[in-house]
């Protein structure tokens, strides 16, 4: 069995590892990195449970091995956060009741993030669209269209 | 879940990764892992060692040049394709496929490359390929060639991509008098296409002058539908010629090409199939509806 050394960053941390290439970027993350906030869900791509950004695109983390992200930028919901001071998308979950159970909730939060970096202002039909590969088993899609709502409109007023 | 066990390469270049899928007994190429990972997982798919290709430097570039054609990297992403003005302008079926494949983290890890040389049934981008009458910019240990659509899909997860070929682009021919469209039924499970259809046409705006009409998702093999195309070449710009066509969806493909499944019969995708094709026509040409 073939093991290779990768190093990967991690919300701006540097980290060096050995994988077997088998080992998909998710395991890699929780298992030997200890970043569990993307979750395991459905592990064939459809969930987005295991939403990570990867050289600022959103990816699922089941549907890759590790070893392909070699030298890759990484970032998990755990990065969203400030310091312990919630990002303004997650205060306004909260605030929104966006999340039940909170399964889907990291990889809702970074498809949401990445898709506000990009869209300013953008109807609840594109908020839609935007998270049409996460899938929430708690089916809270209102509260967490307006979570996203609330988050651009908040943003925009801060601009 | 775990695939089974296999070695790993990384290609710097497409000449070293023709090498080591020559060197190493059955060794599959990777790009996006989009295609193969889910069927690693499965057990369908076992290759004993990886090629990967993801980080090639340039296979990415999405350029129309002047010989009347654009080339689209292998490994530009369905994202990539779905929001280029040139493959909009010039190809607008594939870009319809490209937005209309999977949702956006899938759209950012599979690629056109992969797409088109894994064969999947399912796929959306054949149907597009095919209308367009795109090819592969192909290369092996025997050099370059290229492989025309209408060769390119020869069963379900065939193609004449050969073991130790990398598809480098796809190349489209342009037509500044075409309209071209995809349309897309969703599988409600899987997301992929139970039925989808891609239409090219050249009119005058009053008459059909050509005519080309592909089928994936509903079919073991995605298909041109010659029967469509037949009648639709050098008929008026009207409903009743849409309608005629559509009508003949199935009607020059064999009786067991429909694909069978829990969430269709092969008689029910059939059926789809004639809507879907009027559909699509109408997505393209300024008529009723
Ligand atoms: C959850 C999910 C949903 C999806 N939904 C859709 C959908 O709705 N419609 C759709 O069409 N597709 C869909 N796909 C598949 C699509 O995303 C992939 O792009 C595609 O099937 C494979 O591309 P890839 O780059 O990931 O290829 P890989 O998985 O890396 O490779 C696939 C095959 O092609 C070969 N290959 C890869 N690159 C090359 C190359 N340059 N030259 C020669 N051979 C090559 C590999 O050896 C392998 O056999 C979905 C995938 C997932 C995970
Ligand atoms: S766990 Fe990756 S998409 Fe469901
Ligand atoms: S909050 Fe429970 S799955 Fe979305």
């Amino acid at each position: 069995m073939s093991e290779h050394n990768i190093s990967v960053t991690v919300n701006g941390t540097h980290h060096e590892l050995t994988v077997e290439p088998r080992t998909l970027l998710v395991s890699a993350l929780r298992e030997e990195l200890g970043y569990t906030g993307a979750n395991v869900g459905c592990e064939t791509g459809r969930c987005g449970a295991c939403t990570v950004r990867v050289d600022g695109e959103t990816i699922k983390s089941c549907t890759r091995f590790a070893v392909q992200s070699d030298g890759a930028e990484i970032e998990t919901v755990e990065g969203l956060a400030d310091d312990g001071e919630l990002s303004t998308l997650q205060e306004q979950f909260q605030e929104n009741h966006g999340l039940q159970c909170g399964y889907c909730t990291p990889g809702m939060l970074m498809s949401a993030d990445t898709f506000l970096r990009e869209n300013e202002d953008p109807s609840r039909e594109e908020i839609r669209d935007a998270i049409e590969g996460n899938l929430c088993r708690c089916t809270g899609y209102h509260n967490i269209v307006d979570a996203i709502e609330a988050t651009a409109d908040q943003l925009g007023e801060q601009r | 879940m775990y695939t089974n066990d296999f070695d790993y390469y990384r290609a710097d270049s497409v000449g070293e990764a023709v090498e080591l899928l020559g060197d190493h007994d059955g060794a599959e190429l990777v790009a996006g892992a989009h295609g193969l990972l889910p069927r690693m997982k499965t057990g369908d798919e076992s290759p004993p060692a990886l090629v990967d290709i993801g980080q090639l430097n340039g296979l990415d570039a999405i350029e129309s040049s002047d010989g009347g054609s654009i080339s689209v990297g292998a490994l530009a992403t369905h994202a990539e394709i779905a929001d280029s003005e040139i493959v909009r302008e010039h190809a607008a079926a594939l870009a319809d496929a490209a937005s209309e494949l999977g949702d956006p983290p899938v759209r950012n890890g599979g690629t056109i490359g992969g797409n088109l040389a894994h064969g999947d049934p399912r796929s959306d981008p054949p149907a597009a390929l095919l209308a367009l009458e795109g090819s592969l910019e192909v290369r092996g240990s025997d050099g370059e060639r290229t492989i025309d659509a209408a060769e390119l899909f020869e069963g379900p997860f065939e193609t004449a991509v050969a073991d130790d070929e990398i598809v480098t682009a796809v190349r489209i021919p342009t037509d500044d008098d075409a309209v071209s469209g995809y349309r897309k039924r969703r599988d409600p499970l899987s997301g992929y296409a139970m039925v989808g259809v891609g239409v090219w046409l050249r009119t005058d705006d009053e008459t059909i002058e050509a005519a080309r009409v592909a089928v994936t998702g509903a079919t073991t093999t995605p298909a041109r539908l010659s029967g469509v195309e037949d009648e639709l070449e050098g008929s008026a710009v009207s409903e009743e010629t849409i309608t005629a066509a559509a009508a003949e969806a199935g009607t020059a493909l064999d009786a067991d090409a429909f694909v069978s499944d829990v969430q269709a019969s092969a008689e029910y995708r059939e059926h789809l199939l004639t809507i879907d094709t009027e559909r699509a026509l109408y997505d393209v040409l300024d008529v009723g509806q």
